[in-house]
């Protein structure tokens, strides 16, 4: 089909359902005019039975943990897809001489950029921390959390060095903490199967609203997500920047 | 104007489409198809707000004040997780098809077409 016909034929379709959907969204509740209990209800509960001061969190990792379960694993599926999509194929190898890999393939880091990336690293791992760990109090938990404690060894990929962000970062490293992050997760669950009959039902003490051991089961999930979803995405970004490095044609490996 | 956020919404999700259908590039296609995701986000946001409602954290507010609803917020935050290993899955069969037909260009890619 040419590009014009494919346009107008997008152009027709897209008009009806642009129709369709103004029309579908025009029967919601009017902007600001929220109709739900639900919500209302965990407002209210959330602090007092949970001592919990972030309701998001609390949600996440506590009152809908099962979901949290869920989407957890669709994550750690999607990174099995990736490593699996982008397997060393059999016509391709790695660079044999992995010493001219190591320079910023670029434009080459300069020094201003190494002592920023020195500067980062510290502090992005602290910032990733404190959001894993204080995310029943404050914004945050364990998937921002992950994520900014991933981008510590990125740092150094910025800074021109991918190899020697796998040497910070070694691929079983990563993949064993994306691992444990996830069974850390489900034993959070068999925990309160085991201690109280209820797959995750807190079984923990709820601590003093505000403090940083507080809210039972909801740091310690945090804390196996936020491994999980850090692990995950280096073994992502470990993968993509692997292609390149590989070069296609007979090996002699 | 209460109409406004679902406007935006439905005015994202009409762009992205577009931008899927009309790209010559699978990382511009891919890129269109988180602008249409993030439409879900607008909404998700929109249908939870109360007039004058504060954000769900109890940590500096009064337990009594009146907050918008934290369930769409977590649904927004599982979108985003979602919405990230999408892209990761396809940027990554994007990557396979340019080593196979040399191009990121969808008309490129003959094996689909044949």
């Amino acid at each position: 089909m040419s590009r014009t016909a494919r346009l107008l034929l997008f152009g027709v379709g897209a008009a009806g359902f642009g129709v369709v959907l103004l029309y579908g969204l025009a029967g919601l509740p009017a902007f600001g005019h929220y109709q739900g209990v639900y919500g209302r209800v965990l407002d209210g509960i959330g602090v007092t039975e949970r001592h919990a001061t972030d309701l998001v969190t609390a949600l996440n990792f506590d009152f809908r943990a099962f979901d949290t379960l869920g989407e957890e694993f669709i994550l750690f599926a999607s990174v099995l897809g990736v490593v699996l999509i982008l397997r060393q194929l059999r016509d391709e190898h790695e660079r044999p001489n992995q010493e001219e890999a190591d320079e910023h393939q670029l434009a080459g880091a300069s020094d201003a950029l190494r002592a920023l990336a020195l500067v980062l690293v510290p502090s992005l791992l602290a910032v990733g921390v404190y959001i894993v760990v204080h995310g029943q109090i404050t914004p945050g938990g364990g998937f921002q959390g992950g994520v900014i404690l991933a981008t510590g060894p990125l740092a150094v990929f910025l800074a021109g060095r991918y190899l020697r962000m796998r040497i910070i970062a070694p691929h079983t490293v990563v993949e064993i903490g994306d691992a444990v992050g996830a069974i850390g997760y489900g034993l959070v669950g068999l925990g309160g199967l085991v201690f109280v009959g209820i797959f995750f039902k807190n079984f923990l003490p709820l601590g003093i609203p505000g403090h940083l051991l507080s809210a039972g089961q909801i740091d310690v999930a945090s804390t196996a997500v936020g491994l999980e979803v850090s692990g995950a995405f280096l073994v992502a970004w470990s993968e993509f920047l692997d292609q390149a490095i590989l070069v296609r044609g007979p090996g002699d490996r | 104007m209460s109409f406004l956020p679902y406007a935006v919404a439905a005015w994202l999700f009409l762009v992205g489409l577009y931008g899927i259908v009309s790209t010559r590039n699978l990382v511009r296609a891919i890129l269109s198809l988180t602008v249409v995701q993030s439409s879900t986000y607008v909404v998700l946001i929109a249908v939870g707000y109360t007039k004058g409602g504060q954000a769900p954290i109890f940590a500096d507010i009064p337990q009594v004040s009146k907050a918008v609803d934290p369930v769409v917020q977590v649904l927004v935050l599982t979108d985003i997780v979602i919405e990230a290993t999408v892209s990761a899955m396809l940027l990554a069969l994007a990557v396979q098809a340019h080593k196979r037909f040399g191009s990121l260009d969808p008309h490129e890619l003959r094996a689909l077409r044949d």
